[in-house]
């Protein structure tokens, strides 16, 4: 497979403080990647440092073999969404879409024709001559698409891009930009802190925290096998239980849970002694014949499934989700409950 | 407060019947002293000259005449223009126009250089520039002279460092002018550009850059038309005062830089003065400036549209 950008032990330091600890990538070509983390984990500086509005202290980031560390912004083929659109407000739509090919010097009639498909491509060929003070949030939003894509860049970076709008036009701009990347070709780059953007959308996801990449994969990898307890418990709802291993071999682990029941499951942990051990709160269903117990505290109305706040024997909590089906017996509070483990629901943790 | 509503509907309507007496001070300043003189300054400059100064309740046109018409030494040639007056207009303009040119050129950087500064060194800054304005024009004006003359700081550090042999006459000429109101007023040049850069955005031209445009078409693309309203503000503070300015060509340009200022100036000294004419002078200046105010406005609202 082709790599676009391959980023080779990346250091940003502010000062005293370190943003970027040393990450290493690589972005396959024609891939929706997601860097993914809370806010000042580094995934909008290592996004900057790729646009060149940010210099790197330390490392290399390869544009299809291309190391453009040293490269001025405006000699790097990539072309940046930027979280607050950055139109410019003395340019109509279309001239703000023409933009960077005026800058690249193609001459006026190419430029407006090209510049009027990409707005077609984002369905905004009727507001061409407007200003961008003129249009509502999410039409800037696609103005703000269509002028990065219209150069045709390598790579499109796309900072928060979505954050700026309200949930209904998130979720559809969610479908719609994954089409527009499928239908481009362009390797997207996108920066978000929303899981569920991340999911819905990636082919691959590296979630990061405090200046590292913490996973790579595809979106069920990240939340099915986290490898440590930051991504188990930043993508989707998990509970942890201190467990103690007995035994480690290839990616496997047998430990024993606080009830003194054994379990083989997944592992990330490559030593015995204490961990963490994840376990979703879907993965688990209600029965007399678990292999944990617990008392039911509260019982959460949810809609579609219902969330049972529990306490486990050794005293911590444990959430599990429940469908909402005819069917489903709902436990009163204060009941004691058995809990099964379905097959793959656990996975144990590195840290 | 106890008298006053708590909605806000009835704020808001009480706001509104307060509005009058509370403009009334405003009126009044605008009305005393600045509609009322400029009126004074155009009734006199109907009139006719009294003999020491002052003006006599006569109605006449005399004063235009005497800008705009010569009939010779003593009178009795046949009526032709008058350039006298129009090369002094011309040479104030061109004075003022060159001003506010050096100081655009140099105040733009300044501004860019004051409001990129991390925001708590800002005021440090602003307070350099404003430092010059805690003593008086003339005063500034003296002292300018003394850099300048021949055996000046000026000229013996250029003579020093060996860059000349012999003193630059710069005192007594345009150039001395030319520096006087430059130095007057660069800073009114400064503040509204930094202004409107400390609003700018610099998304802005991060986002330019990105789509390939390198620093010079940065600032013309996007800067320039974003701190637009500051730079044409900022001309208009230099370049109005510095065409009615007296200071500086009469103390720095002698008797060959005369401009606007110093001719309105003479008119009303002692019994050599000619009040009508000083006025119809003032009168002319102000339609010219006030010419020059509309084609800056009708160039605002184009550039905004």
């Amino acid at each position: 497979m082709d790599v676009a950008v391959s980023i080779r032990n990346a250091v940003k330091r502010y000062g005293a403080t370190t943003a970027l600890a040393g990450v290493s990538l690589d972005i396959t070509n024609n891939a929706f990647f997601t860097l993914l983390g809370p806010s000042g984990c580094g995934k909008t500086t290592l996004l900057r440092m790729i646009a060149g509005f940010e210099a790197a202290s330390e490392g290399e980031i390869l544009l299809f073999g291309q190391n453009i560390v040293d490269l001025e912004p405006h000699l790097r083929p990539v072309n940046t969404v930027f979280q607050n659109y950055a139109l410019f407000p003395h340019m109509s739509v279309i001239d703000n879409v023409a933009f960077g090919l005026r800058m690249k010097g193609v001459e006026i009639a190419a430029r407006r024709a090209k510049a009027g498909r990409m707005l077609e491509l984002v369905h905004l060929s009727a507001l061409a001559d407007r200003l961008p003070s003129q249009l509502s949030g999410g039409q800037q939003q696609r103005v703000a698409l269509a002028r990065a894509l219209a150069p045709e860049p390598k790579v499109l970076l796309l900072d928060e891009p979505l954050s700026a709008l309200d949930l209904k036009l998130r979720q559809a701009m969610r479908v719609e930009l994954k089409q527009l990347q499928e239908e481009t070709g362009i390797t997207f780059l996108f920066v978000t802190h929303d899981q569920d953007e991340a999911l819905a959308m990636s082919d691959r996801i590296a979630v990061m925290s405090q200046g590292l990449v913490q996973q790579v994969g595809t979106a069920r990898d990240i939340y099915e096998v986290p490898v440590n307890r930051f991504v188990a418990e930043f993508i989707g709802e998990t509970n942890l239980i201190d467990v103690e291993v007995t035994r480690v071999s290839d990616g496997m682990a047998d430990l024993v849970l606080p009830s003194g029941q054994r379990l083989r499951c997944s592992s990330a942990a490559t030593a015995t002694g204490r961990h963490a051990l994840s376990i979703r709160p879907e993965r688990v269903t209600v029965t007399p014949d678990g292999q944990l117990t617990a008392t039911v505290e509260r019982v959460v109305y949810m809609g579609s499934d219902l969330r049972l706040l529990t306490r486990l024997e050794g005293g911590r909590e444990f959430t599990v989700r429940i469908q909402n089906a005819a069917r489903t017996a709902v436990p009163e509070p204060g009941a004691r409950i058995g809990l099964k483990l379905e097959e793959g629901a656990a996975r144990l943790l590195a840290d | 407060m106890a008298g006053l509503p708590r909605d806000e509907a009835g704020t808001a309507a009480s706001y509104a019947s307060l509005a009058r007496p509370l403009l009334l001070p405003t009126w009044l300043i605008i009305g005393v002293f600045l509609l009322l003189p400029v009126l004074l300054m155009v009734v006199y400059s109907f009139l006719t000259k009294e003999f020491r100064g002052g003006v006599e309740w006569t109605f006449t046109l005399a004063a235009y005449e005497q800008f705009f018409v010569t009939r010779g030494l003593f009178g009795d040639e046949p009526p032709s223009i008058e350039w006298t007056y129009i090369i002094i207009f011309w040479r104030s303009i061109w004075q003022a126009a060159l001003a506010t040119l050096l100081c655009l050129v140099i105040g733009f950087p300044t501004a860019w250089f004051i409001a990129t500064r991390p925001p708590q060194s800002r005021g440090i800054w602003l307070f350099l520039i404003t430092i010059p304005y805690w003593v008086n024009l003339l005063i500034r004006t003296v002292s300018l002279r003394f850099i300048l003359r021949d055996n000046g700081p000026l000229n013996d550090a250029l003579i020093v460092t060996g860059l000349i042999d012999a003193p630059l006459p710069i005192l007594n000429s345009d150039v001395a002018v030319q520096i006087g109101l430059f130095y007057s007023y660069l800073p009114f040049m400064v503040l509204p550009i930094y202004a409107a850069v400390e609003r700018f955005e610099f998304a802005l031209s991060e986002a330019a850059a990105d789509l390939y445009a390198n620093r010079w078409q940065v600032m013309l693309h996007v800067v320039l038309p974003a701190v637009r309203p500051g730079i044409l503000a900022g001309t208009i503070l230099v370049f109005i005062p510095a065409l009615g300015a007296f200071l500086a060509p009469d103390l720095l340009g002698g008797a060959k830089a005369f401009m606007i200022g110093s001719l309105i100036d003479e008119q009303f000294r002692g019994s050599q003065g000619n009040w009508p004419f000083g006025a119809a002078i003032s009168v002319i200046l102000m339609t010219l400036v006030l010419i020059a105010l509309f084609i800056q406005a009708r160039a605002a609202s184009r550039g905004a549209s």
